[in-house]
């Protein structure tokens, strides 16, 4: 019935009306603290990363091999326990150059997130970063390595590896 | 299959706005007020309710379904709430069809919210939770990262430019300025949209559908009772949904197999062939503007990678010959999340009805689709409307 409506209701707020303070607003910051454990799967994962190693998992159903590993096969719904070592070397799936942060505020040298699919996992990868390179000259299809933390400040984490870069 | 005929004989909406006076549960009320008043029912009529709506870190409100509760008129009356990203309006509306078809009850009404702009400093703040916590978070992604990746990758498969891209947010805002609740209906051009601000390559300003208040309703009844209450009832033909794994970098992104999933049980139970001679008005979830060509692609509309061809060449404008948003979409009409996917199904509503006014698309369609998209980019909601 919309072309028999007159008006819809709803009042929107101009930004007049809230500088001249015609809105009640009441504020509120909660503080909540998390701590993750990181389960039966990533914590192989992030043991071998602090080893200066990718590893992944393989289906013996599906003989798919992914990363980051997982318990289970989505596709197959195995149970998956068979480790394999992939290479710290990939190819960028796709990328983006972005100049927002998290809260929508602005920065002035880009960060260039890409997914990376991994060499020796079956065209799967894991979300990074990329870093030594223009980022007018990153492609889709470009080779990547992964460039690692020094041993001795590995902690066992996706940032023992600091960032890809061109192979 | 042994389920009830449902039709839609109500639908409301309020505004969609930057920020609203009114609080989430007086939007609610308001868009199912006047979803019950459209069909001229009162709250006595409605046997249950069904509620999509965000996630409660969005509004700092634990139970936001209860919160809900009274504005939605679900006191006392069978209630559930759902959510499943920004693919929730879809949703709501399928669970509210499979509340009567299954027979359990004659008459739904389905209800969905959004106030985003309570989440300071941006809303954009508590979608981050979505990301997993120990192998994504600590590289402070943002929720732009996933679109632009996605986008990139859509892009790069088919040999896009962003101009192929940007035609849809053009399409849109300016389908918009015909809305009466549009937040962000403009007439603007490919150079407008491609001058915007980079915010992370490819995805621009413009690109982008904007952070809504707002909320919307509708009315579903069986089909003895839809018949006693309208003359024009709008059938539920076909729903269907789908998941995709969560393990989203271990996807291809360019293709959404999830929609293609959801689009064929919808079409099997609506008995339709060839949805692209069969479906005579869309409205994808356009939250950006390549996902309205990548949904298109996904629901079997085109050839993947030919939604850009089409939208060019005007066949998915309001007067062509397979109008797409005719609503002005969520680039246009605005996305309060839940919220939008009603308003996408309320426009095929009017649509069908042929109660438009200055947005009815020509040659009286008679099967209409409408989609939405959510969760970690891998969940397609689906819902045929025919008369």
């Amino acid at each position: 019935m919309s072309a028999n409506i007159e008006s819809f209701p709803g009042t929107p707020l101009s930004q007049a009306d809230l500088d001249a303070g015609k809105v009640l607003t009441t504020y509120w910051k909660p503080k909540l603290e998390y701590g993750w454990d990181a389960g039966v799967a990533i914590s192989r994962y992030l043991e071998e990363l602090k080893n200066g190693r990718i590893i992944g998992i393989k289906c013996r159903r599906c003989r798919r091999v992914v990363v980051p590993p997982r318990v289970v096969c989505e596709w197959c719904w195995e149970p998956m326990n068979d480790w394999v070592y992939l290479q710290d070397t990939g190819t960028v799936n796709t990328y983006s150059v972005c100049y927002i942060r998290w809260d929508a505020s602005r920065a002035k040298e880009p960060q260039i997130p890409a997914v990376i699919d991994i060499d020796g996992a079956s065209n799967a990868g894991f979300l990074h970063l990329l870093e030594e390179v223009d980022p007018k000259e990153v492609k889709i299809g470009m080779k990547v390595q992964a460039v690692w933390k020094p041993p001795e400040e590995r902690v066992g984490a996706i940032t023992d590896i600091k960032y890809f870069k061109p192979l | 299959m042994g389920m009830r005929k449902v039709a839609v004989v109500g639908a409301g909406m309020t505004k969609f706005m930057r920020r609203a006076q009114e609080t989430g549960r007086e939007l609610a009320y308001q868009a199912s007020k006047m979803a019950l008043d459209s069909c001229e029912m009162t709250l006595e009529d409605i046997d249950s309710v069904a509620l999509g709506t965000a996630p409660d870190a969005f509004d700092g409100l634990h139970m936001k379904g209860e919160y809900l509760s009274d504005g939605a008129g679900a006191w006392n009356k069978p209630y559930m709430r759902c959510y499943v990203g920004g693919g929730t309006g879809v949703f709501a509306a399928i669970q509210g069809w499979y509340h009567v078809a299954s027979g359990l009850f004659d008459t739904c009404l389905v209800v969905c919210e959004e106030k985003m702009s309570s989440c300071k400093p941006h809303p954009q703040g508590a979608f981050l939770t979505i990301f997993d916590h120990t192998t994504e978070r600590p590289l402070k992604p943002n929720l732009v990262w996933i679109f632009a990746l996605e986008m990139n990758r859509y892009m790069t498969v088919h040999g896009l430019e962003k101009k192929d891209i940007a035609r849809v947010a053009v399409k849109n805002k300016r389908n918009a300025l015909d809305h009466p609740c549009a937040q962000l209906a403009a007439d603007i051009t490919v150079e407008d949209v491609l001058n915007s601000e980079v915010l992370a390559w490819p995805v621009q300003r413009l690109d982008i559908s904007p952070t809504s208040d707002g909320a919307a309703a509708m009315v579903l009844a069986a089909e003895h009772v839809a018949k006693r209450i309208t003359d024009k009832p709008v059938w539920i033909k076909g729903v269907g949904w789908s998941l995709d794994t969560a393990y989203w970098t271990n996807r291809d992104l360019y293709y959404p197999k999830y929609v293609e999933s959801a689009a064929r049980m919808a079409y099997d139970m609506a008995g339709i062939r060839e949805p692209r001679k069969e479906i005579h008005v869309v409205e994808p979830y356009d939250p950006f503007d390549y996902k309205e060509l990548h949904h298109l692609e996904g629901l079997l509309l085109c050839e993947k990678g030919e939604a850009p061809r089409l939208t060019a060449d005007g066949v998915t404008a309001r007067d062509g010959d397979m109008p797409v948003c005719p609503s002005g979409g969520l680039l246009g009409v605005g996305n309060p999340i839940a919220a939008s996917g009603v308003m996408k199904l309320n426009e095929i509503f009017w649509q069908l009805r042929g109660e438009a006014g200055k947005r009815q698309v020509p040659g009286q369609p008679r099967t209409g689709l409408a989609q939405s998209w959510g969760d970690l980019m891998q969940v397609g909601c689906v819902v045929v409307l025919g008369v």
